[in-house]
């Protein structure tokens, strides 16, 4: 019962200077809204272009429902619906202009191209503002249009590239509920990449993707609870020092980062008072948590997802 | 998909929608019609009297041997105007959507030409209103004639024009190939000064230059009724011909360059 509508076998992609995509593989089943998480320069974009059809990979391939992303190009353009990081809608022209001319590229005409965009803007919303110039809406609304845009001939994955780029807290959660509302109502295969944490937590499934390597992927929760029950922060003055101490005296494998200690542990909180009496002075502040999607990606990859070093590390960024 | 679908309802819709676009944004009419204008009114009203066309109707002022190139100004100004929208279309966004979808590639390159052939033949022929303050009369016959060279002449250029910037990056490289290919391929079409008064390499360039015969072809159908006693202009029939064969190229061309790489740029 559970089709998967994208299967991506060891691929790889190379530009002339660096790898982009190394050896990635993971699969989407249908009706899963599929977060891929990672830093800018991880591969993301790379690997937009290439299931959107728009960059052949150097090795590997890719399947979407089925149709090879190389060589059945024109069979995976039209059971794809894309929402490019960047606009890809006419400023000059009307939400309703935009959706015929979207409509027409695909061979949809008449009647049904007129019923479907009226039906789209008001399930999105929008269809009070459809002779409305597009340049006229807020970046929230565009982004309904684009959605609306994408969804216009029923595509059976829609393929999002950082969509809430841009966009404020509120209208990035208006679009998850969207894509959630999607998946509820006509069990869309939605297949995200972004950078934002919270918005990696509310899919079904992420995969982290880092330096064109895929890291991990399973659900949120899952991924969670491969970092353990609690992670603790101690902040000091001289972490390098700290983290030696507590390797020293308990065994305990912290990571640096900044001016902070993360640990992973079981039992965090009743260690807390121990830590504090063995190092005086050293300890500033010590936080308890259960993980969240932060410290997954940290344990995955050894660094932030917004981090300083990594992006020195990838050197010139991959976007284009 | 079938033809009809993915060639034939793309290249129609984005046809309509550079119309469209254009009629919106007033700047761009005033550009393309306002300067040619301009040019005609202050080059011919300058040079009015002390132009004689070697070998030719002495009676023929400046003001009228300058009008069918500022016509083929009109068309060439559309042209460009037209191939930086090709730029503006990539870097805004949109094209990123028309390559995504199962449209032929080579009905991006059509909607383009023939959008731009669309907009420049309007601007002519508002222009060609202009013809009695020229003296230039023209019968309905003539008027159609013309307007069929401009046809092919505008295909022409368009198609060269999107070949130019499809690979292009930003409007800035675009205007360096205007100012040292476009514009000089106008002046050296016999649109500004005939080829018989030019330095023999000059009429030599005139002479190999494609749009030389499509002004050729304009004075000769803008002339039908009362054929120019110009022995230095081709005839006709040649001039008609190339600019066929030109149009062609170029179209064929376009559509190949287009559909040849799926993603310029990356």
């Amino acid at each position: 019962m559970n089709k998967e509508m994208v299967d991506i076998q060891s691929l790889t992609h190379q530009y002339a200077d660096r790898v982009a995509l190394d050896d990635v593989s993971f699969s989407v089943e249908q009706g899963t809204i599929f977060g891929i998480l990672g830093p800018n320069g991880g591969g993301k974009t790379t690997l937009f272009k290439i299931l959107t059809t728009l960059l052949p990979p150097t090795k590997g391939c890719a399947y979407i429902a089925g149709s090879n992303v190389a060589t059945d190009r024109a069979d995976v353009r039209s059971r794809i619906g894309v929402v490019f990081q960047n606009p890809s809608l006419d400023k000059k022209l009307t939400v309703l202009e935009n959706l015929h001319h979207q409509g027409h590229l695909f061979g949809i005409t008449g009647k049904t191209l007129r019923d479907r965009s009226v039906k789209l803007l008001s399930r999105f919303g929008i269809d009070d503002r459809a002779r409305e110039f597009v340049e006229k809406l807020s970046g929230g609304l565009q982004r309904r249009v684009e959605l609306a845009k994408a969804m216009l001939h029923k595509p059976a994955v829609l393929i999002l590239d950082e969509p809430s780029t841009g966009l404020d807290p509120a209208a990035r959660m208006d679009l998850m509920n969207a894509l959630k509302e999607l998946q509820a109502e006509e069990n869309v295969t939605t297949l995200l990449t972004t950078h934002y944490l919270d918005e990696a937590d509310r899919t079904d499934r992420v995969a982290i993707l880092d330096l064109g390597k895929l890291k991990a992927h399973d659900t949120p929760t899952s991924l969670k609870k491969a970092v353990g029950n609690e992670v603790l922060t101690v902040s000091s003055q001289d972490p390098e020092s700290l983290q030696a101490g507590l390797a020293k005296r308990f065994d305990l494998q912290g990571e640096v980062l900044g001016d902070s200690i993360r640990i992973e542990c079981d039992e965090g909180r009743r260690f807390v008072p121990e830590l504090i009496e063995a190092f005086p002075g050293e300890v500033e502040a010590v936080t308890v948590g259960r993980p969240t999607l932060d410290d997954v990606f940290v344990h995955f990859t050894g660094h932030r997802i917004h981090n300083e070093s990594a992006e020195n590390m990838i050197g010139r960024g991959t976007r284009s | 998909m079938s033809l009809p679908a993915t060639l034939v309802v793309p290249t129609l819709s984005l046809w309509r929608r550079e119309v469209v676009r254009f009629l919106r944004q007033r700047s761009r009419i005033i550009g393309a019609l306002g300067t040619p204008v301009m040019f005609w009114l202050l080059i011919g009203g300058g040079l009015r009297h002390s132009f004689k066309l070697p070998g030719g109707d002495p009676s023929l002022n400046y003001m009228e041997y300058a009008f069918p190139g500022m016509l083929m100004l009109v068309i060439m100004f559309t042209a460009i105007f037209s191939t930086i929208s090709v730029i503006e279309d990539r870097k805004e966004g949109f094209l990123q959507g028309v390559l995504v979808s199962p449209a032929s590639r080579s009905a991006i390159a059509m909607g383009k030409i023939l959008g731009s052939t669309t907009l420049a033949l309007l601007q002519a022929c508002v222009f060609l209103l202009l013809a009695p303050l020229a003296g230039v009369s023209l019968s309905i016959w003539s008027v159609l004639a013309s307007i069929g060279v401009l046809t092919v002449a505008s295909i022409s250029l368009s198609a060269l024009g999107f070949l130019l910037a499809w690979h292009m990056e930003s409007t800035q490289g675009f205007h360096a190939v205007m100012n040292l290919f476009l514009m000089p391929m106008w002046l050296l079409s016999g649109s500004f000064f005939p080829a018989s008064g030019a330095s023999s390499w000059l009429s030599w360039t005139m002479a190999v230059n494609p749009l030389s015969y499509a002004v050729a072809a304009l004075r000769r159908t803008m002339y039908l009724q009362t054929p120019l006693e110009d022995k230095m202009l081709p005839e006709l029939w040649l001039s008609l011909a190339i600019s066929l064969a030109f149009a062609a190229t170029m179209v064929i061309l376009a559509g190949w360059r287009v559909d040849k790489q799926a993603v310029p740029g990356t």
